[in-house]
């Protein structure tokens, strides 16, 4: 008959079944990482390949008007597109966490549809609609709006447009479980101190779902600036965001030292916003539903 | 107690999801029209479903990137579903460290997670060049095996995360009764902790498959010559102009999304209504 356990230890540690994941990581996240890093700091060779001398000279050449300008450019689209998917996404996320069990099932199926079917694809409808004589322009001139088609395709607002599009489900689902998650009675009990339904959003509501805020804000945020296939497809050709600069630099150019530059600069945003969110609070579980 | 929506939040949310769905609905509805000419994107003339046999065309080629896609998809998973369920099993609920070498080692482990789940954070684009700059210098050629390695890279995360969450919530009691059973601590692993993790080893897989499926700027780095994913013959069809028949290849995968998110949701709001169920029943014991 096996013996009790009166140990305080609740289970042998299985620390070791983790090894094979961490390697694998340790290997092509770590390792891929550290490899772009120390590659930014050399000179490019023939094809795809670096060399000596080293030096911070791919940086200096990053530090001109043409990268710094679209820097800026893919900067202000991704604030933009966090902000425009937090003010439409955050009432959607907050009412389809006050509605009914069975239309809860639905809202979030109906959601979540475009976003599990190919990104492309739904970018490919936006470029149909937007096209000159695509439907929005034949329902403008027809309505008697206007007389010759607008531009929408291929300029910058398309591409903010099929931005916040792209992005929108990543705020609404962690704002959502946010609000799903709030005690209610939190906010009955400001309301019944007398506040006013605003002052219990802005007071209550509002402080407790800023986790999924900041997790969606971080989740719209981070990518929109490397999308370059966005751009591809819906920007015209002086829309050079900093995905399309290193697109171009690695597939154009070849040059692999100065796009792992670009890259790292990227990297390092990233890596600013994430500890940003860190510091606020937030965790990496939070960016998973 | 929750109050109900106003009924402007219901008009709202009807907008949101109209205008979501409308690049969705433009795509069905010109992948049934009967224009064959070059305006058959822009001006819709009737019914046909030309589009559809002009995809399931040989000559078109979407069989053979249909098919790279699915064994990709399938291959990552699996992969990322043996890394990532035991990266969970093994760094949930750690024991706590004294020792000094101990202690080291285990913040070891924690910065190893953190790496781990670094591609979720990471964008796209510069874990795809990463990647392929380290396949460059390793002298791997660029292929299925370059895209299945990748793939993992980013699946791994979203199972570990899913799987690690399940268990952190599991009663630790469950699998001490099993011990205290006489079982051994692999048998209450197999028979108890498992088990219970399946669900959300099911989800992550999920995930992870879609991911994948999904997949188009880490594939554009690390794909070879003679592989093509779907969104990457997607991509270089729609970057070239609007080819009417993606509108129908949009459409059947529309479809398939569809019915697969929508059997599973339906299926776990019936587990989560019966569970409800038994749990009033079980209080009145």
């Amino acid at each position: 008959m096996p013996k009790p356990r009166m140990d305080a230890r609740p289970q042998a540690s299985r620390e070791a079944w983790a090894f094979p994941m961490l390697l694998y990581a340790a290997l092509f996240v770590g390792l891929s990482l550290l490899y772009i890093l120390g590659l930014s700091f050399m000179s490019r060779g023939t094809g795809y390949t670096a060399g000596l001398p080293l030096g911070g000279h791919n940086y200096a050449r990053i530090a001109s008007p043409l990268y710094l300008r679209s820097l800026l450019l893919s900067l202000r689209l991704a604030f933009f597109t966090a902000l425009f998917c937090l003010l439409l996404g955050y009432p959607f996320a907050y009412f389809m966490a006050r509605a009914s069990a069975r239309a809860r099932t639905w809202l979030m199926l109906l959601l979540i549809v475009p976003f599990w079917t190919n990104a492309l694809i739904r970018i490919y409808g936006w470029k149909i609609l937007l096209s000159a004589s695509g439907p929005i322009n034949q329902a403008l001139l027809t309505a008697g709006l206007i007389e010759r088609p607008l531009r929408l395709l291929y300029t910058d607002f398309a591409v903010q447009v099929g931005m916040v599009y792209a992005m929108i489900p990543f705020m609404v689902l962690p704002v959502y479980s946010a609000v799903e998650r709030m005690d209610w009675a939190m906010v009955e009990a400001s309301r019944d101190l007398g506040a006013t339904p605003l002052r219990a959003f802005l007071t209550v509501t509002l402080p407790m779902t800023l986790p999924g805020i900041l997790a969606g804000l971080v989740l719209t945020f981070i990518p929109s600036i490397g999308l370059f296939f966005l751009s591809d497809l819906l920007g015209g050709s002086n829309t050079m965001l900093w995905g399309n600069m290193v697109h171009n630099e690695l597939l154009k150019s070849r040059d692999l030292p100065f796009a792992a530059a670009l890259s790292v600069v990227l990297l390092s945003l990233t890596g600013l916003v994430i500890l940003l969110y860190r510091r606020m609070g937030g965790k990496a579980e939070g960016m998973v539903f | 107690m929750r109050k109900k929506n106003p009924a402007w939040a219901n008009v709202y949310m009807a907008l949101l999801l109209l205008l979501l769905y409308l690049p969705v609905l433009v795509v069905v509805l010109f992948s049934f029209n009967s224009n064959p000419g070059r305006t058959a994107n822009f001006l819709f003339e009737g019914f046909s479903l030309q589009w559809y046999e002009s995809l399931f065309d040989p000559a078109t080629g979407y069989g053979e990137p249909l098919r790279t896609s699915l064994m990709l998809a399938l291959w990552s998973v699996l992969l990322s579903a043996a890394l990532g369920t035991l990266g969970a099993i093994g760094l949930t609920r750690r024991p706590l460290r004294r020792r000094l070498l101990a202690r080291a080692g285990s913040a070891a482990l924690s910065f190893g997670e953190q790496v781990a789940v670094l591609p979720i954070m990471v964008p796209e684009l510069v874990l795809g060049i990463a990647l392929m700059a380290l396949f460059t210098l390793m002298g791997l050629p660029f292929g299925m095996v370059t895209l299945v390695l990748s793939h993992v890279v980013f699946c791994v995360p979203y199972i570990f995360i899913t799987v690690k969450g399940r268990l952190a919530n599991l009663d630790p009691a469950l699998e001490e009764a099993a011990r205290d059973l006489g079982a051994s601590p692999m048998q209450a692993l197999y028979t108890i902790t498992l088990p219970l993790a399946l669900p959300a080893v099911v989800s992550g897989c999920l995930l992870a498959f879609a991911m994948s499926m999904d997949d188009f700027v880490i594939s554009f780095f690390v794909n070879g010559p003679t592989t093509n994913t779907l969104p990457l013959k997607i991509y270089s069809s729609v970057k070239v102009g609007v080819p009417p028949h993606v509108n129908a290849l949009c459409t059947l995968m529309l479809a398939v999304v569809f019915l697969v998110v929508a059997i599973s949701q339906l299926y776990s709001a019936r587990v989560n209504r019966r569970r409800q169920v038994q749990a009033s029943g079980g209080a009145r014991i």
